[in-house]
């Protein structure tokens, strides 16, 4: 069987700037897979890329046995299927919590209004957020407004989700709610592509670690081993640095 | 690594298929632009009555002779335009100030501000061009000029004073209060605050529709023939009130066309500049 995502010698460049150079990484059903690197190191850019937000400039992008980096492939379709969150919520501020939520499930999924604001109550309520169904994103704290983008992602029953650094913008303290509603998504089974700078976090949920360094994912492995035993240099300073100890 | 990169044959064929896109959209896009203006041009030029029209609105011996005559008039409207447009910039951003001042001691001076907008905007400003026009001259004041030329150029700047301060102070309110606070706490004044931290931004945020209010002003400078300046406007009726024929006023249209389009294309510029420097990036 083959992965649902595969991403093969993906190369992306701005200018003279080589951000991805060469990346490969399989994604099972399943897996939850955390990209992890300092900053400036391609983890956002790749998942840009697998969203069909950037083009690539080399190599291919398989979803699911399909070409989606072939330049005939109408990017919508492949959105459809995936759910993306952004570092900043990127909420709509013009609309409550719940229309953000049946937005593309009423105009891009087809479903009802009833069936939409249904499916979305309950993920809101799901994840703690029953109270603030009617209210406008900018009233909330940044903890809950994530949770609500995390919740809209979902609301199109995605079968792959990508998080880019989604605890970057948050108070240590509300780091906290929003992975715990990750955590509840992995034990499901949700199939997830993350980048993160939640070292703990990563080793607790992850069943890959990829480290990626100026454009390369230099070493993937499970987390205990990356994280305890890291083969390359690099990484080893890497962990230094961001671990606690 | 990087520099021994060369494009695999998966990504060669990929440019191939991008450039024969674009081609693609070229072809469409040049086919439809063309099928919808000869459709445009047939359907005009076949209609019954397009023989009399051309002979009356697109005669080619009056557009000749009536040509300097009307340039003449159309200096007076690019001078009107040009003295006013700086003027009503001016005076605009003044009022739009004034009533966003919060200071007690500048109450009057806000209400002021607030009444004039509310007057001036509400009155055409044809009429405000004829009451001026012929109201001021015949109070035979003395020191005050008694050119109508003069006081309809004011009818326009006061007309377009209201209009303009309107767009500056819906600017000055987008801007958000975040600014205003990280201002005050460097510890600007509210006047320093204003001049170096909010009119900045808030002009970049209302040029579009400011070049809209100029292009509108452009164009009004032809009410001055309502008072009897002879305008371009002025000359083109004078030209066809003599010879029966509309064409003139085609002509002077011509002319009001080629005025505006460089300032479209200007503020087209400027917004692209400031949308690369300030949002470098962002998506």
């Amino acid at each position: 069987m083959s992965a649902l995502l595969e991403v093969q010698g993906v190369r992306k460049t701005y200018g003279d700037r080589v951000v991805l150079d060469d990346v490969s990484l399989d994604v099972d059903a399943h897996d939850v897979i955390c990209l992890i690197g300092s900053s400036g190191s391609g983890k956002s850019t790749l998942l840009r890329c697998i969203d069909l937000l950037e083009d690539i400039d080399d190599g291919v992008i398989r979803f699911d046995g399909r070409e989606i980096s072939d330049p005939r492939v109408d990017p919508r379709e492949v959105r459809r299927r995936i759910g993306m969150v952004f570092q900043a919520y990127n909420l709509f501020p013009h609309l409550s919590v719940l229309d953000n939520c049946t937005l593309s499930p009423r105009r891009v999924h087809g479903l009802s209004r009833r069936e939409a604001e249904d499916r979305a109550r309950d993920l809101l309520s799901t994840f703690g957020l029953a109270d603030h169904v009617d209210k406008h994103p900018d009233r909330l704290s940044g903890g809950q407004q994530q949770r609500v983008a995390l919740v809209r992602a979902l609301c199109t029953r995605p079968d792959l989700l990508l998080l880019d650094e989604i605890t970057a913008a948050l108070d240590p303290e509300l780091v906290g709610e929003v992975l715990t509603i990750v955590r509840q998504l992995a034990e499901r089974g949700t199939t997830m592509v993350l980048a993160t700078h939640e070292m703990s976090f990563a080793r607790e949920v992850a069943t890959s670690v990829c480290f990626l360094s100026e454009g390369r994912i230099l070493e993937q492995g499970p987390p205990a081993e990356i994280f305890s035993n890291p083969r390359e240099e690099r990484t080893r300073q890497f962990l230094r640095r961001v671990l606690p100890g | 690594m990087s520099s021994t990169w060369s494009p695999s044959e998966r990504e060669q064929e990929r440019r191939r298929i991008r450039r024969r896109q674009r081609a693609r959209s070229v072809l469409i896009a040049t086919v439809v632009t063309a099928g919808v203006f000869v459709g445009l041009g047939v359907g005009i030029t076949g209609s019954p009555g397009w023989p009399s029209v051309q002979e009356l609105f697109f005669n080619g011996f009056h557009a000749r002779e009536s040509f300097d005559a009307v340039l003449e008039g159309f200096w007076i409207n690019v001078k009107l335009f040009l003295i006013c447009q700086p003027v009503i910039l001016v005076l605009a951003l003044a009022v739009a100030l004034a009533r966003t001042a919060r200071s007690a001691w500048l109450v009057p001076v806000r209400l002021l501000a607030a009444l004039y907008t509310d007057v001036f905007r509400g009155i055409p400003t044809i009429l405000l061009v004829i009451l001026l026009a012929f109201g001021v001259p015949a109070l035979r004041l003395e020191g005050l000029p008694t050119d109508r030329l003069f006081w309809a150029g004011v009818a326009l700047v006061l007309s377009y004073g209201a209009y303009v301060a309107e767009v500056f102070r819906s600017g000055i309110d987008s801007i958000h209060p975040s600014q205003i606070a990280s201002a005050e706490a460097l510890a600007l004044s509210r006047a320093q605050t204003m001049r170096h931290v909010v009119v900045p931004q808030a002009v970049r945020r209302v040029v579009p529709p400011l070049l809209n209010d100029f292009v509108s002003l452009q164009k009004d400078t032809a009410l001055v023939a309502a008072a009897g300046v002879f305008d371009a406007v002025f000359a083109a009726r004078d030209y066809g009130n003599f010879n029966f024929n509309y064409t003139p006023l085609v002509v002077v249209a011509g002319f009001f066309v080629v005025m505006t389009v460089p300032l479209a294309r200007l503020t087209d510029w400027l917004q692209r500049r400031y949308a690369e420097r300030e949002r470098a990036g962002a998506r």
